[in-house]
């Protein structure tokens, strides 16, 4: 079932527009990340999504309601919701009480708050606390209060704009222990916005990327890492390799591109003549001698023109009519004695070289 | 005698403070009674107006709050001229009979801190920051429960504001020498009689009443940081 529906959200601060055109469906019971770079509009369209605030323009319906045209269902459909910032935000008053706010503001009895809040800061491992003024913990144990205060009112969707930037390893950890477990257990369905690459592929089933005030491409982690659909996302996710090239023949079911004299195999179909090659610099393999037995289908010699170590891997750049950036471990790179000047063969398979149509043209 | 009059005025002074001379216990309560009585009506009115101001928006929402903001430093003689001529015998409130008494005092005391505990109040919620607002939204407070929450959240920036105001009225002397005429037994006060002995060469009360209200101001102060630090 769908959970959230979004189409064409647009919303302005002043002259200053944040979001535009955005389409965004939301399966119940699932996890979708958010990622982007700051400024790009994650957390102000997770506020949106909330019902925070109001959009400008657009059509939005949560659990199957429409927001636009009803207004009056927003407090019930928010307290069916609840979010966790950024920066952890406590009140001025004990752990419990702080934790306890949103079972408050719904009535809930006594007894109810008192049991949930005590289950509650178990799960995230303060109960000592629970007597402390809230303001005298640390941000990462802050943070935790912060996530308890909104399990406690049972939400159906979590949203969770970059919950764990500037925490402590522990906070994180237990933090995403915690939002995969509800997902996993209640069934929860959860919008996480990360500029964490590695926890946006770590926690979601699906991912979306936010560039300049909209969803770029959504799709599976594994897509957006392999397939960007543009340059601008390749850069975002983490892409060494964009490399300009055109489309100069098709060969048992493989695209030619030739690259600066050079001749590469892809096994994306041509989507245009003029082209960009997006390669992930772990798909770039490097060799001391040429392999015996290799699968990739393109193999060449090149030469290293610099190391450059990023603990625990290793950026090797290479020269082959063309130039290539691949990423080795730290331990690969002592083992293949890599230094400048030195010959080594690449390989590097056709399903590993993703096509796009060059940006301008 | 023939010693330093203001030594002799500090030796005096202290043995007044000592002995608890009548005189200057009567001025010390008269003091505390007109300025806590002003403060607690000026917070009665300011504290909600405030309140209102912050959560409503309207056109001139902000020249209103550099209003307020302006008259923190009203000058106390100009309140006393006001309050005067209102509560005089030609003013549309002689007839309550209020000039020259107690309760005219605290009428002009009243109305020279309610800009300031206002004003003061305005900042005090302001100071509730966009992510405290969001994520009271986000718990689904009602708007009833939102403000009670802001209202909670700055209780102690609100309190130094009423300790201020506190603060202003019992120092100050422009308000009470016009509106209470400074009457001996029945309107005067710490700064009123300080004036009024100083003048007179009556250094030794002028003293022991300087260091009580100096006593007050610094328990303000002391109960201004005990707030703040919370």
């Amino acid at each position: 079932m769908t959970i959230i529906e979004a189409h064409n959200i647009r919303k302005s601060y002043g002259s200053l527009e944040v979001l535009h055109d955005v389409d965004l469906l939301v399966e119940e019971g699932e996890i979708l990340g958010l990622i982007g770079p700051s400024g790009s509009g994650k957390s102000t369209l997770l506020r949106l999504l909330d019902l925070i605030e109001p959009a400008n323009a657009g059509e939005l319906s949560v659990f199957g309601i429409d927001t636009v045209t009803d207004r009056g269902t927003w407090l019930d459909l928010r307290r069916r919701m609840g979010m966790l910032f950024q920066r952890p935000v406590v009140f001025n008053a004990s752990v419990y009480d702080n934790v306890a706010m949103g079972m408050r503001y719904r009535g809930a009895p006594r007894d109810e708050i008192e049991r949930k809040v005590k289950e509650a800061l178990e799960a995230v491992g303060l109960s000592r606390y629970i007597k402390s003024r809230a303001l005298d913990l640390s941000g990462g144990e802050q943070q935790r209060v912060a996530l308890s205060r909104v399990l406690v009112t049972d939400p159906e969707i979590l949203f969770l704009d970059e919950p764990t930037a500037n925490l402590d390893p522990t906070s994180t950890a237990t933090i995403e222990e915690i939002v995969t477990r509800l997902n996993r257990e209640a069934g929860t369905t959860v919008l996480i916005s990360t500029h964490d690459l590695a926890q946006g592929q770590r926690l979601a089933h699906r991912v979306g990327v936010m560039i300049e005030g909209t969803i770029a491409q959504t799709g599976p982690s594994r897509e957006i890492f392999r397939e960007p659909k543009s340059q601008r996302i390749a850069r975002f996710v983490g892409v060494q390799n964009i490399v300009p090239g055109r489309v100069v023949a098709q060969r048992e079911g493989l695209t030619v591109v030739e690259a600066q004299g050079k001749e590469i195999f892809s096994a994306t179909s041509p989507p245009a003549d003029e082209v960009e090659m997006i390669v992930r610099g772990e798909d770039i393999s490097l060799h001391r001698r040429k392999p015996g037995y290799e699968e990739a289908e393109n193999l060449f010699p090149a030469t290293v023109t610099a190391i450059e170590p990023t603990a625990p891997f290793v950026n090797v750049a290479v020269h082959c009519e063309c130039d290539l950036v691949a990423l080795v471990t730290a331990r690969r790179a002592e083992t293949l004695g890599l230094e400048i000047g030195m010959e080594v063969w690449v390989s590097l398979q056709a399903k590993a070289v993703h096509l796009i149509p060059q940006a301008g043209r | 005698m023939n010693g330093n009059p203001i030594i002799e005025g500090f030796v005096e002074a202290i043995e007044l403070i000592i002995t608890l001379d009548p005189q200057v216990v009567e001025i010390t309560i008269r003091s505390l009674y007109v300025s806590l009585t002003a403060t607690f009506f000026a917070a009665l009115i300011a504290l909600p107006l405030g309140a209102l101001i912050y959560f409503y928006e309207f056109r001139g929402k902000h020249a209103v709050v550099s209003t307020l903001q302006t008259l923190y430093a009203l000058p106390t003689v100009i309140v006393g001229l006001i309050v005067f001529l209102l509560l005089s015998n030609v003013g549309p409130f002689g007839f309550l009979r209020f000039l020259y008494t107690p309760g005219g005092m605290i009428a002009a005391q009243t109305v020279l801190i309610i800009p300031l505990l206002m004003g003061l109040t305005v900042s005090a919620l302001s100071g509730i920051d966009r992510d405290k607002r969001y994520t009271i939204t986000a718990l689904g407070a009602s708007r009833l429960q939102t403000v009670m929450t802001i209202i909670a959240e700055a209780r102690f920036a609100v309190m130094s504001g009423v300790l201020l105001g506190f603060g202003r009225a019992i120092a100050e002397v422009g308000t009470v020498m016009i509106v209470g005429g400074n009457i001996r037994g029945a309107t005067r006060v710490l700064t009123t009689a300080i004036a009024l002995n100083t003048s007179m060469a009556n250094y030794s009360l002028s003293i022991a009443l300087g260091i009580i209200l100096l006593a007050v101001a610094l328990g303000v102060n002391i109960a201004l940081s005990l707030v703040q630090r919370r």
